[in-house]
């Protein structure tokens, strides 16, 4: 019964993937006139092949699975939360300078106090503007949460840019973060930190929170029926705000962990990629933690294989994009999936009106 | 051509519901034709078909001597017949001109706003309907944003106008302005069809009538040879259905008194006028209406879920400004009458939704942690003490029958040990095992001592369960009577407007 | 540099005007699509493909207008598709969005490297004309800034005009602006409200995608991945503030565009730099919030709608 429930769930992602690895094949077919399943071999292969580019691989997952848990918590709740590349920044931005500002502090107070502090402010830029101003005023989390996202990078480039944070030279990038608030290597010679284990405390703690809390009750009620959580007597404006700051936390806590595991620094670039990537990674893992986990590594995979791709094959990483895209696109049309198998089983097109309401 | 319209044998199925059975309808050329019925009867799918938003499984309408058939409502208008719906179908930014022409606009790439108007004002001089075309529709009372749709038909030269319970949202002086309009409408020979469920006006308003039930035309009368009390009795029916065996009703203090209790909707109109009632222990009082006088919103607000004006008065404590969830702790439970939407997360497990009210309380959970242990256990003993089928308590709730979806609602509500239990359309939509199930639980309850508020649309229920019996319509409590020499007569009338003639 | 020649400084007023066109062409795109019911957050994709389209066109033809061309009708395409997804399957809008955007940032990127590899785009590609006009030319101040502007920015002024004309005095634009806000009245008034919302979202993919070929054949003559750099973003933005109106919209633009000019021109103390890059962002919340007057979406917007036949 698990098993089958379980495999619902999957079914709709991996239909997604397996139409869009073909339509991307058929594009290498014809553009790079290569055989496409050696362009997957190399893709695969780039991503999980050896110890080196699976480090790399899981590297770029870490971020990709603490945000993915932010949307995915946000989502849950029925909020859209696109802004979650901003949150990561904000951050970034608060781990850096505790990180290299606060001196002589051990590393098992140093680290705690930075992801602690990092998590409040990417509550705060997701909980207290975008929250409240969807539960007050209706202000639709989409558009703020975006515009709370530039805000925030333009902030860091301040910042960088002759600004308070920005180390001595002429290049825009903060100090580095002093040692105690780096993250252990854990492979020699990658840039895998323990921020992996991080990643993986964090999985849990989301897990236990929205399936054996209170909390996490409310928020999915929420999520599921808002009309019903009202009903039930549930603070429905307190869940939305709280959810909001919950997803601004991990986004943050990830912004973190990056700083802290593999930049020891802040550079002045404009986007990490990272927040757009975890939408798509809580769409696919369909919300649940241990999907995300799941997702984020397909999707990290994707992109660090495409690079090895692009070296052996010549075709560009960006192909990597051009999948996911169509991925997402092919999940956003499951509409078209009830249509046929409608057709499959009952040989009409149309579905019955429903009727009647006198 | 005498008739106008001509429903011949008309029928249509929703699923396994037989919204229209074999329905004949004449309407003559000039006259003021109501139908009346009760909700569930088939007037509105009637009228959907003859506009063309549904299509009939059988039979045939012959409109102005040509068979009717319409692909949509825009045939439909083209043809001459133009319908007022009881939700308006306007556009409140638009202005009353743009609303009216919407569809049917003066021909041209620009939109020739001059030309819209000139032949709106033609219009409203012709039938006496004032309005100012340039007004926003949003700003407009409701009384005017029904002449709007009025006027939106016959700017589509409608020869036959239909009304779909025109009333339900008019102030009483409103309802006159209607009435003098639809007079003078019948003068210049425009046929009405009048659909309603409330007595008087049909009285008043129209020539003939047709009574529906159950989605069959009953009988077609001419409204001078009948009376309200025929009409009320074929409205209702004489079926009999289950009759459930109670005892006397053995009265304790009042659990719930409520005071001068009004709702107003945003919108303004008043929902609940002044409403004073109380519920003893061991004692069911139900609530009788057809359905949109008020009674949704009068429940909503005892439990806190809309604000009111006035006392509501629970076990001797005032609670009409305590939140929602302090009202179920007081000893409320409540059973919402649109089960799916509101009474249920239907993505959640039947566990889940069985602690849907008390997963914050021990032993649900302990310091904002759950404890699925206890929440299986209580789950478990419920589904087995009503009987849901499947017995899983890890089943998702979306995927249980009707029937069982309201048995979790029950248990869930039943269980909570409550003073007071407010069910409103508590067997809406189940079978008959089913029904007979949830009526002897509820006499169960109130023979243990507590109260029972019952608000439903089916009438037998009320006269079989409650004890007492109080009519709602347009807002108001028309009259409560006792049950015990309570007749279907009797109610329908009050539940139609009718006050109880004064001695 | 004092603030009075800061502001004095013809070429500022200059660039506002041109930065506000890859704003002001998709947001008044954005605006049918919105009027019409539809959140369309695929604008970024839409313009990255016609900037792309665009250049290749231009360069393979060596006619800069055959580029333009080519790149509206890749436009159109694409937004075919959009309408396809979110008016017949009932897709959800702002996930479809995502999709297009990062679909288009990885398609135009790859074509790009697969067909004209490191060296990128032909350096003697046309690109549409700068055009002076005659009149205004001689006028002082004003000619330097209204005159020897890329056509691209005429045309977009007649466009505002054309468009503002469209949604508000015609018949078809009050069939579109009923769809967005009540579908089931327009439905009742016989409307097809599918063939509508294909409208809207058509031309609001046509509008984009003359946005994204500015970018690319009007400014430069050149493509570059990511040359649109979240402009999509800003110009629904800009469209909410400008109250879902073309003149509004592109009003909005400007106060953006000229937040970007003045920014550039403010070189030295990169803490004005970034914090008047920040303002239209903290604006557009304002704006959301209610600060300023409500500004009111189109009531059915977002909503994807079943027709009842």
């Amino acid at each position: 019964m698990m098993v089958k429930k379980v495999l619902q769930s999957i079914l709709m992602p991996l239909i997604a993937i397996f139409i869009s690895m073909i339509v991307g094949g058929i594009v290498i077919l014809i553009t790079a006139k290569q055989n496409p399943i050696y362009a997957y071999i190399a893709l695969f292969s780039g991503a999980y092949g050896n110890l080196m580019n699976f480090a790399t691989t899981l590297t770029n997952a870490i971020p990709l699975i603490i945000t993915g848990l932010g949307v995915a918590i946000a989502f849950s709740s029925g909020l859209f939360n696109i802004g979650a590349e901003g949150q990561f920044w904000i951050g970034a931005i608060v781990a850096t300078y505790l990180g290299y500002q606060i001196k002589g502090l051990p590393w098992f107070l140093h680290i705690p106090l930075i992801i602690v502090c990092a998590m409040i402010a990417g509550a705060l830029w997701g909980g207290l503007v975008p929250g409240l101003a969807k539960v007050y005023t209706g202000a639709h989390e989409v558009i703020t949460t975006m515009m709370m996202s530039y805000i925030a990078i333009y902030f860091s480039h301040y910042l960088l840019e002759g600004g308070p944070m920005m180390d001595k030279g002429t290049i825009p990038q903060s100090p580095v973060i002093q040692n105690s608030a780096k993250l252990s290597t854990l492979v020699p010679n990658t840039q895998l930190s323990s921020g992996l284990f991080i990643a993986i405390l964090a999985v849990v703690v989301v897990y236990i929170l929205m399936y054996k809390t209170t909390l996490g009750y409310e928020l999915r009620a929420v999520g599921f029926n808002i009309k019903a959580a009202k009903y039930a007597g549930m603070n429905v404006a307190q869940k939305l705000v709280l959810a909001m700051g919950l997803s601004g936390a991990f986004a943050g806590l990830a912004g973190a962990v990056q700083i802290m595991g593999v930049q020891y620094r802040l550079y002045d670039s404009f986007t990490s990629g990272y927040g757009y990537t975890a939408i798509v990674v809580a769409l696919l893992a369909n919300n649940n933690p241990i999907g995300v986990v799941i997702a984020a590594l397909f999707l990290a995979g994707l992109s660090t294989g495409a690079q090895e791709m692009q070296m052996q094959t010549n075709i560009s990483g960006q192909l990597a994009d051009v999948v996911v895209g169509l991925i997402i696109f092919f999940i956003a049309i499951e509409e078209l999936y009830r249509i046929i198998m409608e057709k499959i089983r009952t040989g009409k097109t149309k579905l019955q009106p429903v009727g009647g309401q006198e | 051509m005498e008739y106008i319209l001509r429903v011949k044998g008309i029928s249509k199925r929703f699923g396994n519901i037989q919204a229209n059975d074999n329905v004949c309808l004449d309407v003559k050329k000039g006259e003021v034709h109501a139908i009346l019925g009760e909700n569930g009867a088939g007037k509105s799918t009637l009228m959907n078909i003859i506009y063309g938003l549904y299509t009939p499984d059988s039979g045939e309408i012959y409109f102005e001597g040509q068979k009717l058939e319409v692909k949509g409502p825009h045939e439909a208008i083209e043809k001459g017949i133009g319908m007022v719906h009881q939700h308006f179908m306007l556009i409140p930014v638009f202005t009353v001109a743009e609303n009216i022409v919407l569809g049917f606009e003066p021909k041209g790439f620009r939109f020739n706003v001059q030309e819209a108007e000139k032949k709106i004002l033609e219009i409203s001089k012709k039938y006496n309907l004032e309005i100012d075309p340039k007004a926003k529709v949003g700003d407009l009372s409701v009384g005017m944003q029904q002449r709007v749709e009025i006027l939106k038909a016959f700017y589509r030269d409608a020869r036959l106008l239909i009304l779909d319970e025109p009333t339900a949202m008019l102030t009483p002086q409103e309802t006159r302005e209607l009435f003098k309009i639809i007079n003078n409408l019948k003068a210049q020979g425009i046929s009405i069809l009048f659909i309603s469920h409330k007595l008087d006006e049909v009285m008043e308003i129209s020539d003939r009538v047709t009574v529906m039930r159950r989605g069959k035309t009953i009988k077609t009368l001419n409204t001078k040879e009948t009376s309200e009390q025929e009409l009320a009795n074929l409205m209702v029916g004489r079926e009999v259905k289950l009759v459930v065996e109670k005892n006397k009703p053995r009265l304790g203090e009042t659990v719930l008194k409520v005071e001068n209790l009004s709702v107003k909707l945003k919108n303004g109109v008043e929902k609940v006028k002044d409403v004073s009632f109380e519920v003893r222990r061991g004692e069911i009082l139900g609530i009788a209406g057809v359905d949109g006088n008020g009674q949704n919103e009068l429940v909503e607000a005892i439990v806190g879920l809309i604000s009111s004006t006035g006392r509501i008065i629970f076990n001797g404590q005032e609670i009409q400004n305590l939140p929602t969830r302090k009202r179920y702790e007081k000893g409320i439970a409540y059973i919402p009458a649109d089960r799916q939407q509101d009474g249920l997360v239907l993505n959640f497990t039947v566990a889940e939704n069985i602690v849907l009210k008390r997963y914050y309380k021990k032993p649900y959970s302990n310091r904002g942690f759950l404890n699925y242990k206890a929440i299986i256990s209580e789950a478990d003993k419920l589904i087995h003490e009503f009987d849901v089928r499947p017995p899983d308590y890890k089943l998702f709730a979306k995927n249980l029958s009707g029937g069982n979806q309201q048995k979790v609602i029950l248990a869930r509500e039943f269980s909570s040990s409550p003073d007071l239990l407010i069910a409103v359309q508590p067997t809406r939509g189940m079978d008959v095992g089913a029904i007979e199930y949830i009526h002897r639980k509820l006499i169960e309850l109130r023979d243990s001592g507590k109260a029972i508020l019952l608000v439903s649309l089916e009438l037998d229920e009320i006269l079989n369960l409650s004890d007492r019996i109080a009519v709602m319509y347009s807002g108001e409590i028309m009259d409560i009577i006792d049950s015990k020499n309570a007749t279907r007569e009797q109610i329908g009338l009050l539940m139609i407007g009718k006050k109880k003639k004064e001695a | 540099m004092n603030i009075l020649s800061i502001f004095t400084n013809p070429y500022l007023w200059a660039s506002t005007i041109a930065m506000a066109v890859p704003l002001a062409l998709p947001a008044i795109g954005g605006t049918f699509s919105e009027r019409a019911g539809v959140v369309n957050i695929s604008m970024e994709g839409i313009m990255l493909i016609s900037a792309f389209v665009s250049v290749a066109f231009s360069a393979y033809f060596h006619n800069a207008w055959l580029g333009l061309l080519a790149g509206v009708i890749s436009g159109i395409l694409v937004a075919y598709v959009f309408a396809w997804a979110a008016a017949k399957m009932y897709a959800n809008q702002i996930v479809l969005g995502m999709a297009f955007n990062i679909f288009a940032s990885g398609i135009t990127a790859y074509l790009f490297n697969a067909i004209y590899g490191p060296e990128g785009t032909p350096f003697d590609t046309p690109k549409l004309p700068d055009v002076r006009i005659p009149a205004i030319d001689k006028i002082p101040v004003i000619g330097q800034i209204l005159s020897g502007q890329n056509v691209m920015v005429y045309i977009m002024f007649v466009l505002i005009i054309l468009s503002q004309w469209f949604l508000f005095k015609t018949t078809i634009g009050l069939r579109l602006r009923a769809v967005g806000e009540n579908p089931e009245a327009a439905e009742t008034a016989g409307i097809d409200v599918v063939k509508m919302k294909y409208l809207g979202i058509i031309l609001g993919g046509a509008f984009s995608a003359l946005g994204g070929a500015y970018l690319s054949i009007g400014v430069l003559n050149s493509f570059s991945p990511e040359m649109s750099s979240g402009r999509g973003y800003i110009a629904l933005a800009a469209m909410i503030f400008g109250k879902w109106t073309p003149v509004g919209s592109f009003l909005a633009s400007l106060l953006f565009g000229f937040a970007t000019a003045l920014s550039y021109t403010l070189q030295e103390s990169s803490i004005s730099k970034n914090i008047i890059m920040m303002l239209p962002y903290i604006v557009t919340i304002l704006a959301l919030i209610g600060i300023g007057g409500k500004s009111v979406a189109p009531a059915a917007d977002g909503i994807p709608y079943r027709p009842k036949k």
